[in-house]
């Protein structure tokens, strides 16, 4: 069952690689926020969703991906080498904080993650000389290999979706591994998990840096795309909210979910933003309530509530 | 004598922050709810105490009995109608609703008085008092102490009243407590009335000193996460101690490091404290 | 017969309470070992500090040779130790299966998935649980959940298994079987140290007998040895009886 639906899943994407023939600018543009959300979700329901860990700590990964991959940029270095490095400075930087955080559970693991993005922001502020601190960072345009504005449309569009399959084929791996398969015991039974030979500490840390190392490339792609970040926009709350948001939007626990709830969220969100400007924040927030009081489980437990009641009927 | 003057400012500071954090405290400590609206429910009070000095006159002092039952109402019905549906939820549910719900709120406050800051600014000023080498600011001073015996209200409150002993007996054992006769739900409503109130009025004395704007709502929040880490949860002495630690650093902080990074040390003192003591000074530990 | 396990004047205290003092104790290989004391002696403390739960505050405790005092729970679990708890734990969303499965591959020496299933069918099979294989592990009853602790426990392949109170909450029939399975166990060269209030299944079933009272050993020896010594009568009813009891003597 949960088969067919990752083929499903991977078919859906890949064909939205096909987005560039058929869009044009601001289609492509939705296209890489959307793939970028997803990428956000996909990567936080490793942590939140497979081993029970609230993690705020999606913007401290995202502003760092941007910060440590946008300054590369400036200095030269192409875009694949900084998406890289900072992948691998949030991945290292995750292990190591995370062997000390994952001690924490619930709320105080929650505000950890949550300060761990404000502290960094801070830091990125005052280190003016290598980010431009409170100045913002910018980009240089020659860091894309195409000149027009819909070449770099496209490109950015492709960058993100190959970051997204990336990003899904790992995840899935490591679901249907014993890494996966120790999370989900972590995550119903901590105790028990240790009892019966689970490392705990690593598996979590492992989690942790999964969750974190997609969406650093992720903020290194945005900061090669808008040319311009500042430490408030990439180390924004909302972008350790929205995710999760996001994933329980979709069904919490599953990849699939998160990925539908990233779409779906981003449509919501266009559609607000396009004609509930003055209020959208008050809008996403009624939306966050009914969310969680009227759909918990997401929009994937609504199919088995439709085939209950179908089953009901015969 | 620098220092001394250093260290009256930090006290003062540490009595407005206690008054912060006491009612998240006891939302925290009691309903397991990070409330995300707090911040926002101490700018509201600041803006009632501002519009009820402006347009009726009220001195802020009076503001306070109004802002108290007002808040109280409030809160008593976010608890009952909403977050009670998701009581039993896991963190991650309630945290994310309170933040939905701050989201609608703080919304609807730029809506409502737009962003920018405003003063509330006292007519005649109280200016300021010198004792020996410490100046302080007399409105300081005054919600200072406004800040105490709030706190220390709020205490009495707790110990002594029924709905306060109601409250701590749900927290230290509902089970317990509901095979005594105490209604759960109703308790978990008041405590959260108390936790608004207790924010509304502290807005009204922040009134005195911060310009108000939606904006603040976050730092705000901050303060109160830091003390509450700090100090341990759930309980009014904790949130004192915690608030006296964390104004304490930041006036010396502020004078070893410069002001801006006022905000960096709480958050680093809070990251440091969840890794080596997150039950807090006066904690108990295992409350999750 | 071999020494399997040694404890070393094991202490552990939180804050101010001395949970476990100056136990030391020492375990052959292919025992049965009844733990016995009243409430709050200190014998769940004293199988958590073995399993690495909490830390020892003094003393070693030494499993074939090896210093494991610092050992955490999951290196005690894939160094040949297992054991089941008082109030069960299983994993509520896997199945029973899927539960016994968890415990077969983590605790080592299991190549993959499929092994893991096979040893697991094995186990639920010994324990009587075959049929409940599917389901999942929240909608058993106590009875069964207990079985499922076992299951699990032994598909970790335990050379020394610690039982913690497996039969409270059970019925007299249930309680037969679950001894019948015990000596099973200890049939086929497990170690067994059996945590037990029930009397009948300690004079049983077990070779030796500790008791333990405020955290301390008090009495070690067999079955007969044990039930007429003076300090454990009086650790279980009091000072009156044992005077009597020593009276009669």
């Amino acid at each position: 069952m949960n088969r067919r639906r990752d083929v499903v899943l991977f078919a859906a994407i890949l064909l939205l690689g096909a987005l560039p023939l058929v869009g044009e600018p601001y289609t492509l543009r939705l296209g890489t926020f959307a793939c970028m959300y997803a990428v956000m979700s996909v990567s936080w329901n490793v942590i939140g969703g497979l081993a029970g860990y609230p993690s705020f700590a999606t913007a401290a990964f995202f502003g760092l991906g941007a910060y440590v991959g946008g300054v590369l940029l400036t200095k030269g270095a192409t875009l694949v080498v900084a998406m890289a490095f900072a992948g691998g400075i949030a991945f290292g930087g995750a292990m190591l904080l995370g062997a000390v955080l994952l001690r924490l559970r619930g709320h105080y693991f929650a505000i950890a993650s949550l300060a761990v993005a404000e502290v960094l922001r801070e830091l990125t502020n005052t280190a003016t000389d290598l980010t431009g601190g409170g100045m913002g960072l910018n980009i240089p345009l020659g860091t894309s290999t195409v000149a027009s504005v819909a070449g770099e449309a496209s490109f950015f569009f492709l960058a993100m979706w190959g970051l997204l399959l990336l990003t899904l084929v790992v995840v899935v791996a490591v679901e249907r591994s014993r890494l996966g398969f120790g999370l989900a015991c972590i995550r119903q039974n901590e105790s028990a998990a240790d009892m019966i030979g689970v490392n705990a500490t690593l598996y979590k840390s492992l989690a942790f840096a999964l969750s974190g190392v997609f969406v650093a490339m992720a903020g290194t792609l945005y900061a090669g795309w808008v040319h311009y970040i500042e430490p408030p926009d990439v180390y924004d709350i909302l972008f350790s909210v929205k995710p999760i948001v996001m994933a329980l939007l979709g069904g919490l626990g599953s990849t699939a979910g998160a990925v539908i709830g990233a779409f779906a969220f981003l449509g919501i969100e266009e559609i607000v933003w396009r004609n509930y400007l003055q209020v959208h924040t008050g809008v996403l927030g009624f939306l966050i309530v009914a969310l969680l009081l009227f759909l918990p489980n997401g929009i994937v437990s609504v199919g088995r509530r439709i085939k209950a009641l179908r089953a009901r009927h015969v | 004598m620098f220092t001394l003057q250093i260290l009256v400012n930090g006290i003062v500071l540490g009595c407005l922050y206690a008054c912060i954090a006491a009612g998240f405290s006891l939302v925290w400590g009691v309903l397991n709810v990070i409330n995300l609206m707090h911040g926002s429910f101490i700018v509201l009070g600041s803006y009632l105490a501002w519009g009820a000095y402006n347009s009726l006159g009220f001195s802020p002092w009076a503001t306070l009995f109004i802002a108290a039952p007002l808040f109280y109402a409030v809160g008593y019905l976010v608890q009952r109608g909403l977050l009670n549906r998701v009581i039993a939820a896991p963190v991650l549910v309630t945290l994310t609703l309170t933040f939905g719900l701050d989201l609608i709120l703080n919304n609807a406050m730029i809506l409502a008085f737009k962003a920018d800051y405003r003063r509330l600014i006292l007519e005649p000023a109280l200016g300021t008092l010198a004792m020996g080498p410490v100046v302080v600011p007399v409105d300081r001073l005054v919600a200072m102490v406004f800040a105490l015996v709030l706190t220390g209200v709020l205490y009495i409150i707790l110990r002594k009243s029924r709905v306060g002993r109601a409250i701590i007996a749900v927290r230290l054992d509902r089970d317990a407590a509901t095979l005594m006769g105490v209604q759960v739900k109703s308790t978990y409503a008041a405590a959260f009335g108390l936790g608004a109130a207790m924010a509304g009025c502290a807005g009204v004395l922040l009134a005195l000193i911060f310009p108000i704007s939606p904006l603040s709502a976050t730092a705000y929040l901050g303060k109160a996460f830091v003390v509450c880490v700090l100090g341990g949860l759930g309980s009014v002495p904790g949130a004192v101690l915690g608030g006296l630690l964390l104004g304490l650093v930041e006036s010396f902080g502020a004078m070893a490091f410069g002001p801006e990074h006022a905000v960096t040390l709480s958050f680093a003192l809070l990251i440091l404290f969840l890794i080596f003591r997150p039950q807090g000074l006066l904690g108990k530990r295992g409350f999750e | 017969m071999s020494e399997l396990m040694r404890l070393e004047a094991v202490s552990r205290r939180f804050g101010g309470l001395q949970a476990v003092q100056d136990v030391s104790l020492s375990i052959g290989r292919g025992e049965v070992l009844g733990l016995i004391g009243p409430n709050g002696a200190g014998k769940t403390t004293l199988v958590n500090v073995i399993t690495g739960v909490h830390r020892a505050s003094a003393g070693r405790v030494l499993f074939e040779g090896r210093d494991i005092t610092r050992y955490r729970p999951y290196q005690t679990a894939r160094n040949g130790l297992a054991r089941t708890f008082q109030v069960v734990q299983p994993f509520p969303e896997l199945s029973v299966l899927e539960n016994v499965a968890a415990a077969a591959l983590f605790s080592g020496g299991i190549g993959g998935m499929r092994e893991a299933n096979r040893v697991a069918a094995e186990k639920l099979e010994f324990v009587g649980l075959s049929l409940a294989a599917g389901k999942p592990a929240a909608s058993l009853t106590l009875a069964m959940r207990k079985r499922l602790e076992l299951a699990k426990a032994l598909a970790m392949r335990p050379k020394l298994l610690f039982l913690d109170e497996v039969n409270a909450g059970l019925n007299s029939a249930e309680v037969e079987i679950a001894m019948g399975l015990i000596r099973q166990i200890a049939q086929a060269g497990v170690t067994i140290v059996l945590i037990e209030h029930l009397m009948k299944v300690v004079m049983s079933v077990c070779s030796r007998i500790v008791v333990l009272q405020n955290g301390a050993l008090i009495a070690d020896g067999t079955a007969s040895e044990v039930v007429s010594n003076r300090r454990v009568i009086e650790a279980y009813l009091g000072k009156k009886y044992a005077q009597a009891a020593s009276g009669e003597a």
